[in-house]
């Protein structure tokens, strides 16, 4: 079939792609013609009047919870791929603190056997330690084998040096990074960040220092092991700090950020509303500055929705007995343009880096190109329409967002990957 | 006069004039507590809940006498534990209390910002009777009330909280309330046991007992809950009644006779020595008394407002 995505504008930073005004003709996935499409080339295909709107290379989040296995109640791989290509996203990867944790070939197995057919290609990062419990290594060479991109014992860090330190050492081997969910467990277990407002709202405090202290030991290992540590969700003003010395001195680490720690603060914890209980915690004016400044500098690599579905039921509790983590691949293209790109806190491309381009090379996929005979791999971006999240449309099994009914700039249109558009909610072989 | 707001969640946001209100109303209710009969028509008809998931003995009774005392129809539901242990959520509970017309909750929580969850589920009043290291806001009424029965006003009073300020609920609702009234507050205890920005409120920290004895007014001394974590933020309890303890020997050398409070129950021999704790100078039993008017003064005035 003949698809034609007419006057769009193409911006691959990857390739120093930017032009404006052209048309794509797309046969059988791939590009087969970009530039001016005479009435011969237009014959026959299905057109889309896309004009003003960009084509990038397909989004990448590279930290999403799908709950299958063991909480399908809450997301299955299907319905957390559905929530991805909602939100813009041609692929994702996915942490293992599943039930069984991904540690087997088999658990990527069968997460890759649920999305084989899905737009949404799923990569899924293995348990850096056996059922994640910081005691054992995971088969990681196996893991590789069955396709998994990075390994993370995510929800914890890995629990000590030793461990962390054969971690980075074997999983060197493949060249696949270690991604750290940074927290001292000693200094863990708080409901919120340590401030003013913990002592005013009564609740058990999280300090920064318990992020600060795992970024600072990784930092060490990752220089010592020479191997590549990626710090997940980074939240706090000296993380980003020690992240950005650690990058000048040329050690392999690299970072991302949540939308909700660049969007929010601890104020909003205030309602005592469950929505805004996640881990790391939202931080304070001073920490959401630092990260502004790390996305601006380069030092924080990617944006990542930390997608973490829970079920009403658990999010319903009081504040301090409810899981931690909000869902956030349906609202994280909105939130990133509104805050980042209208703010003018980065610039279109910088964008496109953030959440297509970098990602992708931390975890070693290729980027997609936007070439005459290359496969199609594209999201369609529309940066300035201004829409409102209703957490009733969305895709996710999950509905826990603290960002229902606000007002966004920015916001996915369609997307082609694998034979298929998706547009208007719907998915088409094309 | 009637109270601005129809629920009691915390001290935080309670103006002066309420403060006031419900003080002088008390003292109404403690006449009335003297009286042979104790009874007051005032709330009949009115269905109170109190609805404890955490156990309590004085707050409760006091609660549930103050209730009685003005005719209210009051029912218990004592929760052991977090709803989630039986399966139920808070939110199915309280619409079930919902659906039996209830007028107002008093709530007991273990965990902060329950009583605030529960004005977003149910019409009734709420009161927090505690909710975690939060709010108790009619302990610190009652503690306003104690002084203010004793020195005669509230206003220009320095008043030191000694103890454990991180893990106390009792703590926050006296600084704000007593800021509120124009006293001057600081806290006294160990380091560990002072939230890491509380100066941020306004509030003085020290950590030399002698000098809060010296400085102060009053010392509305914490208990040391020894049966939760409190063991875990110094070194033990014989170094904590060395250096924070208050016994005869220590206020004579300070030679000050100080009004001394506390919440209840007392660690006799930690935070008061025993001879403190029934001695002449405190009034400590009589906070109990009075807690029971300042209690019955809250529930008339949100129970009578339309």
């Amino acid at each position: 079939m003949k698809v034609v995505l007419k006057d769009v504008n193409l911006v691959n930073p990857d390739q120093k792609l930017n032009e404006k005004d052209v048309s794509i003709l797309i046969e059988d996935g791939k590009y087969k013609k970009i530039g001016k499409l005479t009435e011969a080339d237009i014959k026959d295909a299905k057109i889309f009047e896309l004009k003003g709107k960009f084509v990038v290379p397909g989004l990448f989040d590279m930290h999403v919870h799908l709950r299958e296995p063991g909480r399908e109640d809450e997301e299955t791989v299907i319905t957390g791929c559905n929530a991805a290509a909602n939100g813009g996203f041609t692929g994702i990867a996915c942490m293992p603190n599943t039930e069984p944790a991904i540690d087997s070939a088999e658990v990527v197995t069968l997460i890759k056997k649920q999305s084989a057919k899905h737009l949404v290609e799923v990569y899924p990062i293995g348990a850096a330690t056996v059922d994640r419990k910081g005691e054992l290594l995971s088969p990681m060479a196996e893991l590789k084998d069955a396709g998994v991109v990075g390994f993370s014992d995510d929800g914890v860090a890995i629990k000590t040096a030793a461990i962390l330190k054969r971690a980075l050492e074997y999983a060197r081997m493949f060249n696949l990074p270690i991604i750290e969910h940074c927290e001292d467990e000693s200094l863990a277990g708080g409901a919120m960040n340590e401030s003013i407002n913990s002592t005013l709202l009564g609740l058990p405090p999280i300090p920064a220092v318990a992020e600060d202290l795992i970024v600072m030991r990784d930092i060490l290992m990752a220089e010592y092991a020479d191997a590549k540590v990626h710090i997940a969700h980074i939240s706090s003003k000296k993380s980003v700090q020690m992240v950005r010395d650690a990058k000048k001195k040329g050690i392999k680490v690299t970072a991302e950020v949540t939308p909700h720690h660049f969007t929010l603060t601890d104020d909003a914890v205030k309602t005592y509303d469950p929505n805004v209980k996640m881990n790391p915690p939202l931080r304070t004016r001073a920490d959401v500055e630092e990260i502004i400044a790390g996305l601006k500098d380069g030092t924080i690599d990617c944006i990542a929705s930390d997608h973490a579905p829970h079920s009403l039921e658990e999010k319903e509790m009081e504040f301090e007995y409810a899981p931690n983590g909000i869902i956030g691949l349906e609202t994280q293209v909105g939130l990133a343009f509104t805050e980042l790109y209208h703010k003018k806190v980065l610039t279109f491309e910088q964008m496109i880096e953030k959440l297509s381009i970098n990602p992708r090379k931390i975890l070693n996929i290729n980027i997609p190109q936007i070439k005459e005979g290359e496969l199609v791999n594209i999201t369609i971006l529309d940066p300035d329409v201004i829409w409102t999240v209703d957490k009733t449309k969305f895709k996710s099994k999950s509905v826990n967002t603290p960002f229902d009914k606000r007002l966004l700039t920015g916001k996915s249109v369609a997307l082609i990957n694998k034979n298929q558009i998706f547009i208007d909610g719907k998915f088409e072989l094309i | 006069m009637s109270l601005s707001n129809r629920h009691l969640l915390g001290m935080r946001d309670v103006p002066k004039e309420d403060i006031q209100l419900i003080l002088d109303t008390a003292t109404t209710f403690r006449e009335v507590l003297e009286r042979p009969i104790k009874k007051v028509p005032t709330l009949q008809g009115k269905s109170i809940v109190n609805l404890f998931y955490e156990s309590s003995t004085r707050t409760r009774i006091s609660f549930e006498l103050a209730e009685k005392r003005l005719s209210a129809d009051s029912i218990n539901f004592a929760v052991s534990g977090s709803s989630v242990s039986k399966g139920e959520t808070l939110k199915d509970t309280v619409k079930n209390i919902e659906a039996m017309k209830v007028d107002m909750i008093v709530v007991r929580h273990a965990a902060a910002g329950v009583p605030l969850m529960l004005t977003k589920i149910s019409d009734a009043n709420v009161i927090n009777a505690g909710d975690g290291i939060h709010e108790h806001p009619t302990q610190a009424l009652l503690d306003m009330y104690s002084i203010r029965e004793k020195l005669g006003k509230l206003e220009g009073l320095k008043v030191c909280i000694v103890g454990d300020v991180a893990h106390s609920r009792v703590a926050l609702s006296n600084i704000y309330g007593l800021k509120t009234m124009g006293a001057k507050v600081s806290v006294c205890g160990p380091s560990t046991m002072i939230p890491k920005y509380l100066d941020e409120l306004g509030v003085n920290v020290i950590h030399n007992i002698d000098e809060a004895i010296q400085e102060n007014d009053v010392l509305n001394v914490l208990r040391i809950q020894l049966e939760r974590k409190a063991r875990e933020y110094f070194p033990s309890i014989r170094e904590y009644s060395q250096y924070f303890g208050i016994d005869r020997e220590r206020l004579e050398k300070n030679g000050k006779d100080i009004l001394i409070l506390h919440p209840g129950p007392i660690n006799r021999g930690v935070e008061l020595s025993s001879e403190i704790a029934d001695g002449s100078s405190q009034i400590i039993l009589q906070q109990v008394t009075n807690g029971v008017a300042v209690r019955m003064a809250v529930l008339y005035l949100l129970g009578t407002l339309n």
